[in-house]
């Protein structure tokens, strides 16, 4: 019908037209440009500004670093080099420095034939985070361990390092790569393992002394199998006492005992040998792994409705967040050998790390304690209603959701103590940004080079720091069960 | 969770203390109360043994000898021949004058930069993310290290400002010269000067401060009763009367006329000498950190900022104007106020956290409270114990009075649920 009609009328057009491209001033990049920067007279002076800036900016450094020196012995050096290649009064960065001192900046004083420990050490850290950050598919789980095992075992090459090492590190990375294919959940084993491994592995000595701490948890088992025939709650008290017992009183003893009638170890290293980022992580990593359980019961502890559990845990939190980590580092470094028994000595980086957990608890708890206090009130009566004691309530109801919430706050808040880790060079530790770079300044070769050290210790900072800030947003997205 | 009435006719067993809910929280808290007094036992027991083993006591006396070190900045007299007690002081006072600075300064710098995240320019925004994300992911030390470095390598010595051509030239209207020692600033001259009011122990205000501080809270106040009034007017009668023109005049007016009357100019630092004279130089320790301060927790004011902005939903802007209000009215009615409650509280412990963060003055020789009392004190007197307890209680009053103050303010401006 309307076939025919349309032959009838002559005037009525019987192709389509082709479609024409849009004005130039309403397609493609114009248009963004016009949308983004040029959209108004207030939005086009931003733009002026923002390119003065950039502007600003490369136009004052883009000459040093398009000039930097990777090879030379000295600052001297360095500049008759610059001056050789680009001319008489240019400059550039001498980022030779770095090329020379990069293992005072990643391992400090730490014996350099024996940096594979850290090495490796670092390598199994990725294996045992691997059930727990990774955990969400197979494939990230894969590419983690695949990329760590062979970045590892690669730099463990290239170092140098005893073939029964090597051997027994890709033993460990390559199985475990196996396992987690397979058995994810029983590479937590290897995770719960780990602390005491890595310990081992970084301060090295006898091989006794983890056994001997391992057998504190076994012996501390032991205790709760034998008395749980005669009360559950009981049994928890004996196990724990048990354990501790046997830490505080007889496992130095023991190992040194066993040290004697059958020497097991490897080389010593002491604290003050710890430096640059190898610090820095050390710390970081055990403050992180001892902060967050330590704030979850601070956290709780706050939130009891036992007055006396919630006032000792309010005034240990506002006493711990009212005075800045510089006076508890100084704590840590001077006033500690006065609380404790006469002749008590201990290590200075353990001393450190104490005190930068609590420091990082205090924050975590209140991060989670707002968590918990945003959780709906249905969510803990449906947890009564269930019949649930306090301490199942809290672990499958309560304490998941409340954690999800704080991600952010807690993840933060490793940021800020990863950062922290830093002040340790007022106590007379090398961290990587002013302790090792004061040291190497000390070197007549390299007096008066700033920037270089700094923008390279920034830089990884950042990386780190940045790439942990990711990873919440990550953990956020794949942890949100809500419908958007 | 209603706990079923005691039955009269059990009699009380011992293990009902672990397993009969009603006295299981009092034996726990029995517990944990003998814990902490043995642990707290114990460390006191460990320090008196210890202190008694180096022949020291316990004693604040240190705090009235004579302190014999030199500050550089010090906002009262002080000399070297005062006690540790005035130094501790005149640290605390520099601490404190670092800190409020940096908020200042910080909190228009974050708020600044959070609205510029906001911005439809592309470009922009993302310059401002690139700033948030470079300060708050590198260490505040790093930041305070590099701008010393700025400071002490870059900057020029006072001589370079000398001669018909010099090689530097002061900045902001010829006002400020930056050096290698120090920056100069202008000073506040008087050409009719009132003379100062002695508070006694050597410090001293001028007649001048007081004058302005009275005008100044005396107009707060006034405009408060105009607006209280215009209030009143508007509720008896439906039409209010304009008051933007009185309270602008009563809070400016009589400030202006007490700059008239006292004739107060600038005075623009001059090169005599070797030095700058005339104006203030404030020394690059103090000048470093406050830079520092200011940068790094301004990025992390902007994120609280830009957040807070985002918090209050599109819906509440479109029902403003829906209802025929104009952006800034919108702006001020309707998005601030539900953006500060977003705001404060956070806010508040990043201002602790500059407080507390600038105990890194150390860094850069700024001798604030822990330079005195935690550094040269210290040092000097042997008295770790005392120093440090002493030092981190002035802190933890000073965060207390901090987080107090604000507090007000968040009670103010929050929710009101009823």
């Amino acid at each position: 019908m309307s076939k025919t009609s349309a032959r009838d009328d002559a005037y009525y057009r019987e192709t389509m037209l082709p479609p024409e491209p849009p004005p130039i001033r309403e397609a493609g990049a114009v248009k963004w440009l016009r949308e983004n920067l040029f959209s108004g007279p207030v939005n086009t002076l931003l733009t002026l500004v923002g390119l003065a800036i950039i502007w600003f900016l490369v136009s004052h450094f883009w000459d040093w670093f398009a000039h930097s020196v990777w090879n030379a012995d000295s600052l001297a050096e360095c500049r008759e080099i610059i001056a050789a290649t680009w001319g008489e009064g240019a400059r550039g960065a001498c980022f030779a420095v770095i090329r020379e001192r990069w293992h005072q900046y990643m391992f400090g004083f730490y014996p350099p034939e024996l940096y594979w420990r850290p090495l490796l050490a670092f390598g199994l850290l990725m294996v045992a985070l691997a059930p727990i950050l990774f955990s969400e598919t197979q494939q990230i789980r894969r590419i983690v361990l695949v990329v760590s095992t062979i970045a590892t075992l690669l730099f463990m090459q290239v170092l140098g390092v005893p073939a029964i090492a090597f051997l027994l590190g890709a033993i460990i990375m390559i199985g475990a790569t196996i396992l987690a294919e397979r058995h994810a959940g029983w590479l937590l084993i290897f995770s719960a393992l780990y602390p005491l491994i890595g310990v081992f592995l970084l301060w090295g000595g006898t091989l006794w002394a983890p056994l001997m701490v391992l057998a504190g948890i076994g012996l501390g088992w032991l205790g709760w199998r034998l008395v749980a025939i005669v009360s559950p709650m009981l049994a928890v008290i004996a196990g724990i006492l048990m354990t501790l017992v046997w830490w505080i009183g007889f496992t130095g003893e023991a190992a040194g005992d066993l040290q004697n009638l059958l020497p097991m170890g490897i080389t010593p290293v002491e604290s003050e040998k710890f430096g640059g980022f190898l610090l820095a992580i050390t710390i970081g990593v055990a403050g992180i792994a001892l902060s967050l359980p330590m704030g979850i019961i601070l956290a709780l502890a706050r939130r009891s409705d036992m007055f006396l559990v919630t006032s000792l845990a309010v005034v240990f939190i506002e006493f711990i967040r009212g005075v800045p980590l510089i006076t508890l580092l100084f704590v840590a470094s001077l006033l500690l050998n006065y609380f404790l028994p006469p002749g008590t000595n201990f290590d200075i980086i353990l001393r450190v790390i104490i005190m930068v957990t609590i420091f990082a608890a205090a924050y975590m708890a209140e991060v989670i304690r707002g968590g918990l206090a945003a959780l709906p009130k249905g969510q803990y009566e449906a947890a009564d209603s269930l019949g649930l004691d306090y301490w199942k309530a809290q672990r499958l109801i309560i304490l998941p959701q409340a954690l999800k919430i704080s991600i952010p706050g807690i993840v933060s808040t490793f940021i800020g103590m990863f950062k922290d880790t830093t002040l340790v060079t007022f106590v007379g530790l090398f961290d990587p940004l002013k302790g090792i770079s004061d040291f190497v300044r000390a070197n007549f070769a390299w007096k008066g080079i700033y920037w270089e050290p700094f923008i390279f210790t920034g830089a990884i900072f950042f990386i780190i720091c940045f790439s942990m800030s990711r990873y919440s947003m990550y953990l956020e997205r794949r942890l949100q069960r809500d419908n958007r | 969770m209603t706990d079923a009435p005691l039955p009269a006719d059990q009699p009380f067993r011992v293990s009902m203390l672990v397993y009969d809910r009603r006295y299981r929280s009092m034996t726990f808290q029995v517990i944990v109360f003998i814990l902490v007094m043995a642990l707290a036992w114990w460390l006191v027991n460990n320090t008196i043994q210890n202190l008694a083993a180096q022949g020291k006591d316990f004693d604040f006396g240190f705090l009235f000898q004579r302190a014999g070190y030199d500050i550089p900045q010090t906002p009262i007299p002080y000399t070297s021949d005062d006690w540790h007690l005035r130094a501790t002081i005149v640290g605390l006072l520099n601490t404190i004058i670092v800190s409020i600075l940096g908020c200042v300064a910080a909190t228009i710098l974050g708020v600044s930069i959070g609205v510029a995240r906001l911005s439809k320019n592309w470009l922009f925004a993302r310059l401002m993310t690139i700033y948030v994300e470079i300060f708050r992911n590198i260490p505040l030390l790093l930041w305070i290290l590099i701008i010393y470095a700025i400071f002490t390598e870059i900057m020029p010595p006072p001589s370079a400002y000398r001669g018909d051509d010099p090689a530097w030239s002061k900045i902001l209207f010829d006002q400020v010269a930056l050096t290698n020692r120090y920056t100069a600033i202008p000073a506040l001259g008087m050409t009719n000067d009132p003379g100062t009011l002695d508070l006694g122990a050597r410090i001293t205000v001028n007649w001048a401060v007081i004058a302005f501080l009275v005008v100044i809270i005396g107009g707060w106040f006034t405009r408060g009763a105009i607006l209280d009034r215009a209030q009143a007017i508007q509720d008896r009668t439906g039409i209010r009367p304009t008051t933007w023109w009185i309270n602008l005049a009563v809070m400016t007016v009589p400030s202006l006329l007490l700059i008239w009357y006292f004739g107060l100019h600038l005075l623009a630092p001059e090169l005599q000498g070797f030095n700058f004279g005339g104006g203030i130089n404030l020394g690059n320790a103090f000048v470093v950190l406050w830079l520092a301060l200011t940068l790094y927790t301004g990025a992390f004011i902007a994120e609280i900022v830009r957040a807070g902005i985002l918090a209050v939903s599109h819906g509440q802007s479109e029902a403003a104007f829906a209802l025929g209000l104009r952006p800034n009215k919108t702006m001020n009615l309707v998005i601030l106020p539900q953006a500060l409650r977003v705001i404060i509280p956070p806010l508040i412990s990043q201002y602790l956290n500059l407080m507390k963060n600038s105990s890194l003055a150390i860094a850069v020789g700024y001798m604030d409270l822990r330079g005195t009392l935690g550094g040269t004190t210290l040092n000097q007197t042997g008295r770790e114990l005392e120093a440090i307890v002493l030092m981190m209680l002035i802190y933890l009053v000073l965060s207390l009075i901090i987080s107090a103050g604000m507090n007000v303010f968040n009670s103010r401006v929050k929710l009101k649920e009823r």
